[in-house]
């Protein structure tokens, strides 16, 4: 384990840092102070000195160069192998991967073996990712028994046993009677229903996206409307239950369209998107890249400038790293056989940068997508730079240029969509409950 | 019908289907004289010859052991012939059936038909093809008129009075012709209702109907005075009303950590069959001392002879100061 051990966290002094809390709008050089596994104090006068900065003895301190400082980032869409996968990844292998990202939150989706949709589950990844000690890791319990879309699991025992939202994961419920009666029970307790927006019968067996380009290249395509259907199906569902509702990895113009609509008419939905889709468009797919081969598939320029402009406008409310991890044996096949999916933990902060080097977004108001707005979409105790919130922070330098390597992720899977890809944005520290989780080779200390 | 008669004691309609539309003297009339009733009831010898010569016919396309017991068995007091009729459902078809058996059963001169059906609004179909009165024994998943009397019966003599009670009805509203009814009654009679159910098993704008829902047992049963439990049918899970037995009890089941909430003195109430550890937990079901389900019961004779009797005698027997209206 990379973790540093040093444990028995007692005071530490972050000092000459960028304080940067999207929440409270706090972007200024000063100071922060942790007691034990608790933000105990942060300013600009704290321990300043005139010029320069003054600690007490007996308190340890880390010097961080004008680099941000900020809260630890919250990944709401993690797929992690283990139960049951452990050779895609292990809440160890996430977890490592998700701390040299800067990540101290993720929520890990239930398609585990066996799925989450017990409690004995739920409690299994929480103890198992307690004594880790890494990025703390929080439930999706399934919506349906086995994630089979028939019937309801028990969401409420599960929320009260840590299950922070429900969702089926990777896999979209078609029947639209299932999904009423989901949300109908579950707005009974004010749970939130995540979907995967997909209608799996219009998907089914497509590659990648339709268009011109599976045309060239001879793929099965998947339709925008199969997602698109999914958004406006389950925003109607959702105005007839009163249920929360949330959409994963929104790839679409069309969906976004819908969901902004929504969201203007006063409706309870929310969504979030991944790197790829605002990063990437179907062409980086190329000559049959099964790296990029990702679900929902990656779309069109058109559709890609429209979740940026979704970025910009407020109308998606988090960025998910869709951490998916597979093997060698899934993604080295023809691209039809190939698995879907891609790695994201280690690169969530750089792409999501891109946003704010190529003028899209503010530095706090990126930062807020990976921080608070997840955080408090899922109600999760987490995402903000207050005295007595837990000393999850992150160190990092948005500006350090690097080029993406697959071999040289931390993850334990390689499948990311961005090989050498070069970025500009490196996590430098990473600090879970006060501890210094990760930190990177000649970062400043 | 007017206003001004609401002093005066009287059932002047010849049917009794439904409890929506009945004007509180008119509840309070049916309640009065099954209350007469109770003591007979409780007598070594229980019979009358109010109701001798009349037939009384049972028509129950349902599967009732009780309901059907408790009207052969309040008509016999009556002294009245009792026949019994069940109606496998499936063995029939629907419609022209319903009305055949109707016409035949016409034929036969019944004074009173008792009809159950699992479709809502059947017993109304068939009251419009007969010469004689019909009493709803239970129509689909509309109304329950005597079960929301005899619940109503019960909770008088307990409480005094109706008005101003907190009644809470607790689960499967949605599917429930006994939610229905006491809704009616008890909102025209002036108690309050509250409703308490996964959001599934509350039926669609049912607030229109005057009642308060809550989706949960600690916020809904604060306070209350009368706690009604319903039935919960385990078939409704494959249709994900629910999850399962255990998170349905675990956050809809009467235990007495969520009984803790009521009134010290709350009644319980439970119109049966129960399902013990489902929606109701045995010692509380069991707990003389609050739990007045097996009183239901025994009102539930009483208030269908006195249904039976009002309704069976034709209108030149009965006090004509009150058929005259």
């Amino acid at each position: 384990m990379d973790t540093d051990q040093r444990s028995n966290p007692s005071k530490t002094a972050y000092i000459n840092a960028r304080l940067l809390d999207p929440a409270s709008g706090r972007d200024e050089i000063g100071s922060l102070l942790t007691d034990g596994n608790r933000i105990a104090d942060m300013g600009p006068a704290l321990f300043r000195d005139g010029e320069g900065w003054k600690v007490p003895d007996g308190i340890d301190v880390v010097e961080c160069q004008g680099q941000c400082l900020s809260p630890g980032f919250v990944d709401m869409r993690v797929t992690i192998g283990e139960p049951g996968q452990e050779h895609l990844g292990t809440l160890a292998s996430a977890g490592r991967a998700a701390t040299s990202g800067g990540i101290t939150s993720m929520v890990c989706l239930p398609n585990t073996d066996p799925v989450i949709d017990d409690m004995s589950v739920v409690e299994f990844v929480a103890r198992r990712a307690r004594k880790l000690g890494l990025t703390k890791v929080y439930p999706y319990g399934a919506i349906t028994k086995g994630t089979e879309g028939q019937e309801l699991a028990e969401l409420g025992m599960l929320s009260e046993a840590g299950a922070v939202a429900f969702t089926d994961g990777i896999k979209s419920i078609a029947d639209t009677r299932v999904m009423a009666q989901a949300m109908n029970y579950a707005a009974t307790f004010d749970l939130m229903i995540v979907n995967h927006p997909e209608d799996p019968r219009l998907a089914e067996g497509g590659a990648m996206n339709l268009g011109e380009m599976s045309t060239r290249l001879g793929l099965a395509g998947i339709p925008v409307e199969a997602e698109i259907i999914t958004v406006e199906r389950d925003i109607r569902l959702a105005q007839m239950t009163g249920a929360r509702l949330h959409f994963a990895h929104v790839s679409t113009a069309k969906s976004l369209d819908a969901i902004r609509k929504a969201k203007d008419n006063g409706g309870r939905v929310t969504c979030d998107t991944a790197p790829p889709y605002f990063a990437l468009n179907e062409t980086a797919i190329g000559d049959y890249r099964t790296f990029a081969k990702l679900s929902p598939p990656l779309r069109s320029e058109q559709d890609r400038q429209a979740i940026v402009a979704g970025l910009s406008d407020g109308t998606i409310d988090a960025i998910a790293s869709d951490h998916c991890p597979q093997d060698e044996e899934s993604k080295r096949v023809p691209f039809a056989h190939a698995a879907f999916g891609g790695v994201g933990l280690d690169t969530l902060l750089s792409v999501t940068l891109e946003l704010v080097h190529n003028g899209h977004l503010s530095l706090s108001a990126a930062i807020a997508l990976i921080t608070h707005k997840p955080a408090t979409l899922l109600n999760l105790p987490a995402g903000q730079l207050t005295p007595d919130a837990a000393a999850d922070l992150v160190v990092f330098d948005p500006e350090r240029a690097w080029r993406v390597d697959s071999g040289k992720l931390r993850t334990k899977s390689q499948n990311t969509p961005f090989d050498g890809r070069p970025v500009q944005g490196m996590v430098l520290r990473t600090v879970v409950d006060g501890r210094t989780v990760f930190l990177m080779d000649n970062s400043p200390s | 019908m007017a206003m001004n008669r609401s002093d005066i004691a009287s059932y002047p309609h010849r049917h009794l289907l439904g409890i929506e539309g009945l004007y509180p003297h008119e509840i309070s009339y049916l309640l009065d004289r099954s209350e007469s009733f109770v003591d007979q009831n409780r007598q070594a010898d229980k019979k009358k010859s109010t109701l001798r010569g009349r037939t009384v016919i049972n028509l129950f396309f349902e599967n009732s052991t009780r309901t059907r017991t408790s009207f052969e068995l309040a008509g016999k007091r009556l002294g009245a012939d009792v026949i019994n009729m069940s109606v496998a459902t499936s063995a029939i078809k629907k419609g022209e059936t319903l009305l055949d058996t109707a016409m035949t059963l016409n034929a036969m001169h019944p004074d009173v038909l008792v009809v159950r059906h699992p479709d809502s609004g059947a017993i109304k179909l068939l009251s419009e093809k007969v010469n004689c009165a019909v009493i709803s024994g239970g129509d689909g998943s509309h109304e329950h008129p005597t079960q929301a009397l005899l619940d109503a019966l019960t909770i008088r003599r307990r409480r005094g009075e109706l008005s101003g009670l907190e009644v809470a009805i607790c689960g499967d509203i949605l599917h429930s012709r006994v939610a229905r009814s006491n809704i009616h009654l008890l909102n025209t009679m002036g108690a309050r209702v509250r409703l308490i159910a996964p959001k599934t098993l509350i039926p669609r704008s049912v607030e229109m109907m005057g009642v308060e829902v809550f989706y949960s047992m600690e916020e809904g049963l604060k306070d209350c005075d009368i706690v009604m439990m319903l039935r919960l049918q385990k078939e409704r899970m494959q249709s994900n009303f629910f999850p399962s037995i255990r998170e349905y009890f675990h956050f809809f089941g009467l235990d007495y950590e969520k009984l803790s909430l009521t009134k010290p003195d709350a009644l319980i109430m439970h119109p049966g069959p129960m399902n013990r550890g489902v929606e109701i937990d045995s010692e509380v079901a069991d707990d003389y001392g609050r739990s007045v389900i097996r009183e239901q019961v025994e009102m539930g004779v009483a208030v269908r002879m006195a249904c039976l009797e009002i309704l069976g005698l034709p209108e030149s027997e009965a006090d004509p100061e009150q058929r005259n209206l």
